[in-house]
């Protein structure tokens, strides 16, 4: 269907994840370019989680397998990983529907230990860190000029020294994506970032999601209700229903591919709104 | 009853009049038969009696309470909710402000353990019960790491104090090592019991944990009892050495130099009970900078990160395993210092010192202070160790009185004595780039 001639970062073969009988994500391929904002989006229940879940190393899956060509490290088989080293090792990081913030520590904190890795092989096992040496020192400080840059760039400086349980809605979404930017990400699976945002913050969530793409040329994974994002940044789009894939495409195709319609509005007022009105024109996933 | 909570508003006189005439209400139906109507013998035969003024006077009462009460309350809310607005304007600022009193509130506490021995210097019962508060200190701070930094809930503290104790117990009467030498060797080795502990147990949460690390507490405890032949049994081991000044023993006389000797002063035993409370403040104050230190590192960020969210922690790459494994087995090695320091100050340990009641009161001690803060330890130390001392005059109430305590305190402040987190590193050095 597209004509992607590079090697895709992550492809997704043949995953199931059955709990119990159901069958949470029943026989999904999918391929994930580099470089690209891929949108997996699907009616509630549909399994965009669950996939996440599976990609990241929260779930076993039943059967498949997940690879990723990571440039340095060869081909990784996400599935065998635990969830930390899928992070650590693979450089696929993700943030949460529900935001998961440190609430008690300070934004800046926050960022600093997405950085734990690289500053706890700094400290020595503690060691050089508790003498306070100068090797130690140098790496703290670079990781918090890493954290405050991502915090400049995405408007929270001010905010560093606040407790990050304290702040709106909004910007515990930014923050939480910063903190995922600290880790140095290949692959960034952001769920649902759009979530709870007012018209004026998902237009910024737009343009920022655009920027890391053009930028820092990262590969981004978006599981989004919001159609007003999804359709504007995804260069790719899949499309889930009960755990199955549905239709794949670019954002046009999916807003006219009948069966997405029928997934969203149920069959009935798809087949009004397809073959009903012969207006042909208004058919589509309207935001 | 009216409902307790009025709105926002302050309540008017009228509601007022009316939530006090309801509790008046109650007094006047509970008191008909109990204070109303009375049985008096007369002549031989059980005659009902009626009170009536007594009763006026206490349903008087009880509306004249209500009122003073409720106004009280209201004006502490009242107090509380400008506090708050206050709080969210300045908040950077504040928890600034407050950071500073605390740590000049520690430097102070400083000051005062360190002359408190000079001052009392001839008063036994005041350094004793001093170095008995500065050993919960320790086994307080000790337990912060594991409850209050990292968030997992040990029940079973007192399994790792008893590990210290009975190591030095055993490595010195057994083997005749010093306290000095010891002092790591056993704090290593509860240590390691924490790490064996640790590694199958901590992928439990929340209560299991408490459960598994309450029964390893027992398991210890009943091992002690049981294996004779190993720990001496419900006996206990006596005789323990005493720890010595750079090898001058604390006795009245001996062929060697002793420590009065020595230094040319007569043979005192507050010498010895006085070097006590120095080791264990050196102890203590080693630990407390220990584990302020690790606070600000990589791992102690860890620990409070897998306290706050071990979901996300995983996201983000860190081993939590680890992050977790290390703050318990750090927090049973200074658990098992303390119990060398325990075991050597007695002179004489059994398992009896080590129940489950131990437990709770370091936990209590940790709770009270307010999770993770190092000085709200002390504070709780000091008020856990003083008031079963001040109480043993009115022994039957001691536990009333320890209870009513607690309750208190958590009323007063659910957060702890001191719920103040100061962050481990600042971007700015004045509370924030805020205007």
């Amino acid at each position: 269907m597209s004509s992607e001639v590079a090697v895709p970062l992550l492809s997704v073969e043949r995953l199931t994840m059955r709990f119990g009988g159901l069958a949470a994500i029943d026989d999904l391929s999918l391929d994930v370019p580099p470089g690209k904002i891929t949108g997996v989006i699907g009616p509630n229940g549909a399994g965009k989680t669950t996939f996440f879940n599976c990609l990241t190393g929260f779930y076993k899956p039943t059967v498949g397998s997940v690879r990723l060509n990571h440039p340095e490290r060869g081909v990784l088989r996400l599935e065998d990983l635990p969830s930390h080293q899928v992070a650590h090792t693979a450089q696929v990081v993700r943030t949460f529907q529900n935001i998961r913030l440190f609430p008690k520590m300070t934004v800046l904190e926050n960022l600093i230990v997405a950085q734990h890795n690289v500053l706890q092989k700094a400290s020595r096992f503690s060691l050089a860190g508790i003498l306070g040496l100068p090797s130690y020192r140098r790496a703290e400080a670079q990781a918090v000029a890493k954290a405050v840059d991502w915090l400049t760039r995405l408007g929270l400086i001010d905010k560093a020294d606040t407790a990050a349980g304290d702040l709106p809605y909004g910007t515990q979404r930014r923050i939480e994506i910063a903190r995922a930017l600290c880790v140095d990400p290949l692959l960034l699976c952001l769920d649902e970032p759009a979530a709870g945002l007012n018209p004026r913050e998902s237009g910024e969530l737009n343009e920022l999601l655009l920027r890391l793409v053009a930028d820092e040329g990262l590969t981004i994974l978006l599981i989004e209700h919001d159609m007003s994002v999804v359709m504007n940044v995804s260069n790719h789009i899949c499309v889930l229903n009960y755990g199955r894939k549905i239709a794949e495409g670019t954002p046009k195709q999916m807003q006219n591919d009948p069966n997405v319609i029928k997934a969203y509005l149920g069959e009935e007022e798809a087949d009004e709104l397809l073959y009903g009105e012969k207006s042909g024109e208004s058919a589509g996933v309207t935001p | 009853m009216p409902p307790l909570v009025f709105a926002n508003d302050a309540p008017t006189a009228a509601e007022r009049l009316k939530d006090a005439s309801g509790v008046a209400l109650i007094a006047l139906l509970l008191g008909i038969p109990m204070i109303g109507l009375t049985t008096a013998d007369q002549g031989g035969s059980l005659q009902v009696l009626t009170r009536w003024p007594l009763l006026a006077a206490f349903i008087a009462a009880s509306f004249c309470g209500r009122l003073v009460v409720r106004y009280l309350l209201d004006a502490l809310k009242r107090r509380r909710q400008a506090q708050d607005r206050q709080a969210g304007a300045t908040a950077a600022k504040e928890t600034r402000r407050g950071g500073r009193m605390l740590e000049s509130i520690g430097w102070l506490a400083f000051g005062l353990a360190l002359v408190l021995p000079i001052v009392f210097s001839d008063n036994r019962y005041v350094v004793d019960t001093a170095t008995t508060v500065l050993i919960y200190v320790m086994l307080g701070w000790g337990l912060n790491v594991v409850v209050g930094l990292a968030g997992l809930l040990d029940l079973g503290h007192v399994a790792f104090y008893a590990v210290g104790a009975y190591a030095y117990a055993l490595l010195s009467t057994q083997f005749g090592w010093g306290f000095w030498a010891a002092l790591p060797v056993a704090g290593i080795i509860a240590g390691v019991f924490g790490l064996a502990l640790g590694w199958p147990s901590l992928r439990l949460r929340g209560d299991y944990l408490a459960i598994v690390t309450l029964g390893f507490g027992e398991i210890i405890r009943v091992v002690l009892i049981n294996w004779t032949d190993f720990s001496g049994g419900p006996n206990g081991i006596s005789s323990i050495p005493r720890p010595t000044f750079f090898g001058l023993p604390f006795v009245p006389s001996s062929d060697n130099p002793t420590f009065a000797t020595y230094f040319g002063l007569e043979f005192s035993p507050m010498h010895r009970i006085i070097f006590l409370y120095y080791v264990i403040l050196v102890l203590s104050l080693l630990t407390n900078v220990l584990v302020k230190r690790l606070r600000r590192l990589p791992i102690g960020r860890a620990w409070e990160a897998v306290r706050e969210d071990e979901i996300a922690c995983k996201a983000l790459g860190m081993n939590v395993t680890n992050a977790k494994l290390s703050a318990f087995a750090l927090g049973a090695m200074l658990g098992g210092v303390a119990g060398v320091f325990f075991a050597a100050r007695q002179g004489f340990i059994s398992p009896e010192s080590f129940t489950f009641n131990e437990s709770a009161i370091i936990l209590a001690i940790v709770v009270l202070g307010g999770m993770g803060s190092q000085l709200g330890v002390v504070l709780a130390s000091v008020v856990l160790v003083l008031l079963p001392e001040l109480g043993r005059d009115f022994a039957e109430y001691r536990m009333l009185l320890f209870g009513a305590a607690m309750i208190l305190i958590m009323v007063w402040r659910p957060g702890g004595i001191l719920s103040h987190r100061e962050p481990t590193l600042r971007l700015s050095p004045e509370g924030g780039r805020r205007e």
